[in-house]
């Protein structure tokens, strides 16, 4: 019983590694490093990479600038009685998605191919932004509002779940984007 | 000063408690018992729901009953306990008197005051906000309270247990050095006691905030500094259950560190390294950059993850060269064949190593990596990983010590000992299957706490793929098999300690520490025979645990790069 019981030897740090020790740190410590470098290595040469770029700003000129958003880009609208606007902003230009309580407004159509800069925001909780299913989830706050570059590789319908939990109503928090060629 | 110093050595282990310390320990391992009872209880409500196919609850009292269900299980069940394996590792191991008992009493019943009112507070239902509580959400000021008391409860046997150490020190009560299972619980109590303060500096302000005394609570700060608490509180788990590890290596084989520099040196990395630990909770969040993301998370080279590395190498090393010398010393894994898998205190503790380092360890570093968090934030992803480091590492390596202390320490003979056998098996292969389940439904995008993935009655419904659906599905048949493993503990557990034969220890008699305690064992000169010369394969003295840790750190490449792959698939972000 001796790891429950003070060292033998009294002088333990003197004692001398074991081999199989030595071999396991020098190893892992070399896996470690290389884990380390991924991150700067993806930043330069890959193409998922969250920006910096984030400022503060107050939830009444973010609904503001969407709106404007809203009133140039709109083509239709959706869901019925809720009367959704789907926006078609130009490809390279500023679009925003408000996230509140319980829904992500407005509802985006982007070209495939074609950048934008997203702007994210709450105007209440924190919500989570989950583009599915390419899988894609980031992080929404109230008060910060967060640019990101995306490029829709494909066509296609997809979904924004909301998955930072909400409220009770979180589940419900439900929204498309569409892709087009 | 005379009654605080009634000493027992347990005839079986040879072990010497200070009565004062055994009751606390007694006490504080009971409260966890009944925490883990109350949070397994929700765990089927939780688990029945998620299951989408059986959705069994309605979908406020999902939310509410989550909420419970984490704080149950990850603060009251979990630091209940760690506070009995302080107080054991200190007055215990050290054979010394536990320093001030009152303080200790008055720690434990904070804590079980700020349990309640915590609890209350969920069951008014009107504080299902998660056990992170992430503000600008608000939950009844009961919430915070309630937490708050608990934590500085926690504190007091934080400075009790350093107490301890320091009379243990005084008055040569040990020889040398501390034992290597005490070094780790210093390690853990130093974690403790930053993890607090910073669990103060946000818990107060948002209890402030909850009554009207505060006005804003920004949501990034309130995040950064949550998860300073939140997650060193995870370093304070890994610290204690390595230490459990150690020392039922050391109980069960009488295992002897390899290296005692090693093995310390691993456990000073935790300290020294548990990065800003809040980063890697933070990675998709805005505002932060990635500069800061990179070097928090990793400190330039993942020295903590290294330690945990090195633990788990040298925990199985250390049994594999004590088997070897009891002679089964042949080929790769006679050691691990011949190891005692019957009984209940080695299974626990070997399936928490494994499932620990496999399942828990090598994705929380996939998680943890900047660009990758992206394609499993907020997935249920997330409980998979942490059901494997804080169920099967934490929880399951707890339930072994367990084992080993209801004789020792309740005095009682173990019940339904065939049982017992198999508890390990049930509960850590059912927790084992929950986990890598939610893991496979995460990467499939299904987000967590999340009531209804079917969307329905929803406008813009989204229909997960059957795989997830089914992987939700699986993760639901094998999280009933781990109740059935939890229940089976708890009926262990409880029967023995209330119903258990008791143990007569023949003429036992509270004895003075001073006159009555032996004297600490004189260290015996180990002739330091060239290390172990005669065990061993080609220079290796422990030849199996490197070929284990050779399969774990392949595995290991191999799932980091195909996530990398996977991420390289997603659309282009900048
Ligand atoms: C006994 C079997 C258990 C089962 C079947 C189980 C099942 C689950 C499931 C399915 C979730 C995820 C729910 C969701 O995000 O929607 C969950 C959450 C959680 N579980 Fe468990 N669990 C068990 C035991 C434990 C134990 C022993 C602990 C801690 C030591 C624990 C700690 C947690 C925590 C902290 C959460 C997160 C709650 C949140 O997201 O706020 N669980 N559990
Ligand atoms: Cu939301
Ligand atoms: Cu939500």
């Amino acid at each position: 019983m001796s790891a429950i019981l003070p060292p033998s030897e009294r002088v333990w740090w003197k004692q001398p590694l074991d081999r199989v020790e030595l071999v396991w740190i020098v190893v892992a410590l070399l896996w470690c490093l290389i884990m380390f470098f991924m991150m700067p290595y993806w930043h330069i040469y890959g193409q998922q990479n969250l920006a910096n770029e984030a400022y503060r700003a107050n939830p009444g000129d973010f609904s503001k600038k969407t709106e404007e958003m809203i009133q140039k880009y709109k083509v239709r609208e959706e869901g019925g009685e809720l009367k959704v606007p789907v926006v078609r902003p130009p490809a390279g230009s500023d679009v925003y998605l408000i996230a509140q309580l319980w829904r992500w407004y407005p509802m985006l159509e982007l070209e495939a191919g074609k950048s934008y800069r997203i702007h994210l925001m709450s105007m209440d909780w924190l919500h989570g932004f989950s583009l599915q299913p390419e899988n894609i989830n980031i992080q929404v706050h109230p008060g910060y509002e967060h640019v990101i570059t995306v490029t829709p590789t494909r066509p296609g319908t997809f979904a924004i779940i909301c998955n930072e939990y909400c409220g009770v109503n979180h589940h419900t928090m439900a929204s498309r984007l569409y892709v087009v060629k | 000063m005379a009654l605080n110093r009634m000493f027992r050595t347990c005839p079986s282990s040879g072990l010497v408690f200070h009565e004062p310390a055994e009751k606390l320990m007694r006490w504080n391992a009971v409260a966890a018992v009944v925490s883990l009872l109350v949070g397994g209880i929700l765990a089927i409500g939780v688990m029945l729901t998620r299951w989408q196919a059986v959705h069994l609850l309605p979908p406020d009292m999902f939310y509410q009953v989550l909420t419970a269900h984490g704080l149950n299980m990850l603060v009251f069940w979990i630091i209940f306990f760690e506070i009995a394996v302080l107080y054991f590792a200190a007055s215990t191991l050290l054979r010394c008197r536990i320093a001030t008992p009152g303080m200790a009493w008055a720690g434990f019943w904070l804590m079980v005051l700020g349990a309640l009112v915590n609890n209350y507070s969920v069951l008014r239902g009107d504080s299902s906000v998660m056990f992170t509580s992430y503000a600008p959400m608000g939950a009844h000021p009961t919430f915070y309270l309630g937490l708050i008391l608990f934590a500085v409860g926690a504190l007091i046997a934080c400075f009790v247990f350093f107490g301890t150490l320091v009379v243990a020190k005084a008055e040569r009560t040990y020889q040398g050095s501390v034992p290597l299972v005490t070094f780790g619980a210093i390690t853990a109590g130093i974690i403790a006691v930053f993890t607090i303060a910073a669990g103060a500096i946000i818990l107060i302000p948002t209890f402030l905030w909850s009554v009207g005394l505060v006005a804003h609570i920004d949501s990034l700060m309130y995040r950064t500094v949550w998860w300073a608490f939140g997650h060193s509180s995870q370093q304070i788990n890994v610290a204690a259950h390595v230490s459990v590890w150690y020392a039922v290596a050391a109980i069960v084989f009488g295992a002897k560190p390899m290296s005692e520099k090693v093995s310390r040196g691993a456990f000073l990395l935790y300290i020294l390294f548990l990065q800003l630990a809040s980063a890697h909770h933070l990675l998709t969040d805005p505002g932060l950059t990635s500069n800061w993301k990179i070097f928090n998370t990793s400190y330039a080279m993942y020295l903590a993850v290294l330690a945990s590395m090195v633990h788990g190498l040298t925990v199985p090393g250390s049994i594999e060269v004590a088997q070897r010398e009891k002679g089964y010393n042949q080929g790769l894994f006679e050691w691990l064949r011949k190891a005692p898998w019957g009984n209940p205190v080695f299974s626990s503790m070997f399936i928490s190593l494994i499932g620990f380092g496999f399942l828990g360890g090598i994705s929380g570093v996939m998680m943890g990596t900047e660009q990758l968090n992206l394609i499993i934030h907020n997935t249920v992803y997330v409980p998979g990983h942490f059901h494997a480091t804080v169920v099967v590492g934490t929880t399951l390596a707890f339930m072994g010590l367990t084992y080993f202390l209801i004789p020792v320490m309740f005095r009682r003979e173990l019940m339904f000992a065939g049982m017992a056998k198999w508890q390990p098996y049930v509960f850590g292969l059912g927790m084992a299957g929950v986990s890598l389940f939610l893991m496979g439904a995460g990467t499939l995008g299904v987000p967590r706490r999340h009531w209804d993935i079917s969307f329905a009655g929803n406008p813009f419904p989204y229909e997960f793929p059957g795989a997830a659906w089914l992987m939700m599905g699986i993760a639901g048949v094998t999280g009933m098999i781990a109740i059935v493993g939890g229940a089976m503990y708890l009926l262990i557990t409880v029967g023995s300690v209330f119903l258990g034969r008791k143990i007569q220890t023949p003429g036992f008699q509270h004895v003075r520490a001073r006159d009555g305690v032996a004297p600490a064992p004189q260290p015996v000169a180990v002739a330091i025979a060239a290390h172990h010369p005669s065990i061993g394969v080609a220079g290796f003295v422990a030849p199996g645990t490197f070929a284990l840790a050779m399969v774990f750190l392949v595995s290991f490449v191999l799932y980091y790069f195909i996530n990398w792959k996977y991420l390289s698939t997603i659309w282009p972000l900048k």
